[in-house]
């Protein structure tokens, strides 16, 4: 709402389309077989490459790394913790876990519904986590994200356990490394609805930028506080299976991304998460096309770059933050 | 009006609250005293909805709070909390703007931008409000938090405890602002206080808490006595009128 009071946010958003819009150029034309710009037009092979593989490929990047940075900076806002996402919360353990049993017990269902049983896994997840950190002295934010990192290796130990036990190690593998070298068109699709969900959670963004002022001052401006709460769980345990379902876990872009955002522009959602979902977007990109020139013609996954990546930046926001308090 | 009946309020089987009969009349200020664990903020935040009611009855005007919708609450009645955690970065202007929330439901129109604009300046927040919530003192972040509540246009408005972090100068100029929206834009006022020079010297009406139990409530010209005082805080309290005409009361 007060978004509209302000025009400072444009040159932020300039900036992005920017960045976008180049990085999308690159993961286009950087690849192992040749595709320039001139042979789209005469090359039919050229442009059937571009349809298949390397547009598709952009686009479930863009998709993954935009929904993912939403979700995260609504899990921060909800819990009201610079340093939860759903990664550090049992949140992507938790949909693992409902994946293997999915995929024991019922491995003839399509992807959509071994999808949404994932998604109720990571639910369950997410409110167990709710559940522990209600416990938690509000005042020492560290706490939360160092028990939500326990409960999520709990939860990640069971997923490995059965997955030793069944032999479903290679599976398990697929899920916990986010890569995109498998993105055809035909198999990325479901990610359109994570792109979806993060749109959703534009529209709500007053509510959301609300529900993280606390509960109190969120009745007390008569904010339907459960509706919303549950509105942005939903939505963060959605977009984690879906990304997870497709094309497997990417770590920390919740949690890097919001934390750089809100340095530049604060959390005012209605101004800054389309900055959020491009930066996230951006971030993938980058890694993405980093794993794919490292070792040329062979491939890194997205999520080992960005894993180095964003953990240092992790611990540059770790250490900086005692700095400034 | 806001009438309190029979209200009783346990938390983890303990008695906080027990069989408050309370009638708080439209107009004024008034204060909730008392020594710590007396139930004031309990009390407020049964008012304000915060906790649901468990014993009891409150009616705002004549009708019973518990059936009101809160998007119609949020209209009559709003609430500045006690801190707690840490503050989301919102710029100080973004925050007092989500004040209109109730009446704007995210679409301000340009009567909402001048109260926005007026409630800044009213609150001495100008200068400060293009800065982050996390950019400024903890006494600048209270003052922000009431000029949002204020912004929120209500009968009633309810605090508490919001001099926690305040010096002497910024308390006195939220007294004297409070009393005069009492006074001049007729506003119902409860507060909670700490310290019972503001409270005798700002409020009209003072209503004392001691264990979960009404202890006294009335207006402060009869209730502030060294006798009824003292026996409230069981603490020996003096009192002694200045050479300029003022109350001081003495308690350390």
């Amino acid at each position: 709402m007060p978004g509209s009071l302000v025009a400072r946010p444009k040159r932020f958003y300039l900036w992005t389309v920017l960045l976008l819009l180049t990085l999308s150029g690159v993961s286009i034309f950087v690849g192992v077989g040749t595709l320039v710009f001139s042979g789209l037009f005469t090359n039919p092979e050229a442009l059937s490459l571009l349809l298949i593989s390397r547009l598709p490929r952009t686009l479930a990047i863009i998709l993954t790394g935009a929904s993912l940075a939403v979700s995260g900076v609504i899990m921060q806002l909800l819990v009201r913790n610079r340093f939860v996402e759903p990664s550090t919360t049992g949140t992507s353990e938790a949909a693992m876990l409902g994946l293997l049993a999915v995929t024991l017990l019922a491995p003839q269902w399509s992807i959509f519904s071994k999808m949404l049983v994932a998604s109720g896994a990571s639910l369950l997840g997410i409110f167990g986590f709710l559940m522990l950190i209600r416990r938690l002295p509000p005042e020492q934010p560290l706490i939360i994200p160092l028990v939500g990192l326990i409960y999520a290796g709990i939860l990640g130990a069971a997923a490995t356990f059965v997955a030793y036990q069944t032999d479903l190690i290679q599976y398990l593998w697929i899920w916990i490394t986010g890569e995109f070298s498998g993105v055809l068109a035909g198999r990325y699709e479901l990610l359109w609805l994570a792109g979806a969900l993060a749109l959703l959670a534009y529209v709500a963004a007053d509510q959301f930028t609300v529900a993280g002022l606390g509960r109190e001052a969120s009745l007390s401006l008569g904010l339907n506080y459960t509706q919303v709460l549950t509105l942005g769980v939903v939505t963060v345990a959605l977009v984690a299976s879906l990304v997870i379902v497709t094309v497997g876990m990417l770590p920390f872009i919740g949690l890097v991304v919001p934390n750089i955002v809100s340095r530049l522009m604060g959390d005012n959602l209605r101004e800054s998460l389309p900055v959020v979902a491009g930066l996230g977007a951006g971030f993938v990109l980058v890694s993405d096309i980093i794993g794919r020139l490292v070792r040329y013609p062979y491939e890194i996954p997205a999520s080992t770059v960005f894993g180095i990546v964003g953990a240092a930046i992790f611990l540059w926001m770790l250490l900086g933050r005692r700095s400034h308090a | 009006m806001i009438e309190i009946e029979n209200l009783s309020h346990q938390i983890g089987g303990k008695p906080i609250l027990s069989g408050i009969d309370l009638t708080l009349p439209t107009g004024g200020v008034t204060a909730l005293i008392g020594p710590n664990g007396a139930g004031k903020s309990t009390l407020l935040k049964l008012i304000s909805r915060h906790l649901s009611l468990q014993s009891g009855a409150v009616a705002l005007d004549g009708v019973s709070l518990a059936s009101i919708p809160a998007d119609q609450l949020a209209l009559k009645l709003a609430t500045v909390s006690q801190e707690v955690g840490v503050a989301s970065r919102l710029r100080i202007k973004d925050l007092v703007a989500f004040g209109r929330w109730p009446h704007t439901k995210g679409r301000p129109d340009k009567a909402d931008h001048y109260v926005v604009d007026r409630t800044l300046q009213k609150f001495g927040l100008v200068d400060l409000q293009n800065r982050f919530l996390d950019e400024v003192s903890g006494g600048q972040r209270q003052r922000a938090f009431v000029a949002m509540a204020y912004a929120q246009d209500t009968d009633w408005l309810l605090l508490d405890e919001p001099l926690n972090n305040l010096d002497l100068v910024h308390a006195r100029a939220l007294m004297a602002e409070l009393k005069r929206m009492a006074l001049e834009d007729e506003k119902s006022i409860v507060i909670v206080l700490h310290d019972l020079n503001y409270a005798v010297a700002w409020a009209d009406r003072i209503v004392g808490l001691r264990g979960g139990q009404l202890e006294m409530s009335g207006k402060v010209k009869t209730v502030a006595t060294s006798e009824i005082l003292s026996a409230l805080y069981e603490t020996k309290i003096e009192v002694e009128d200045t050479a300029s005409g003022r109350r001081v009361w003495y308690y350390s």
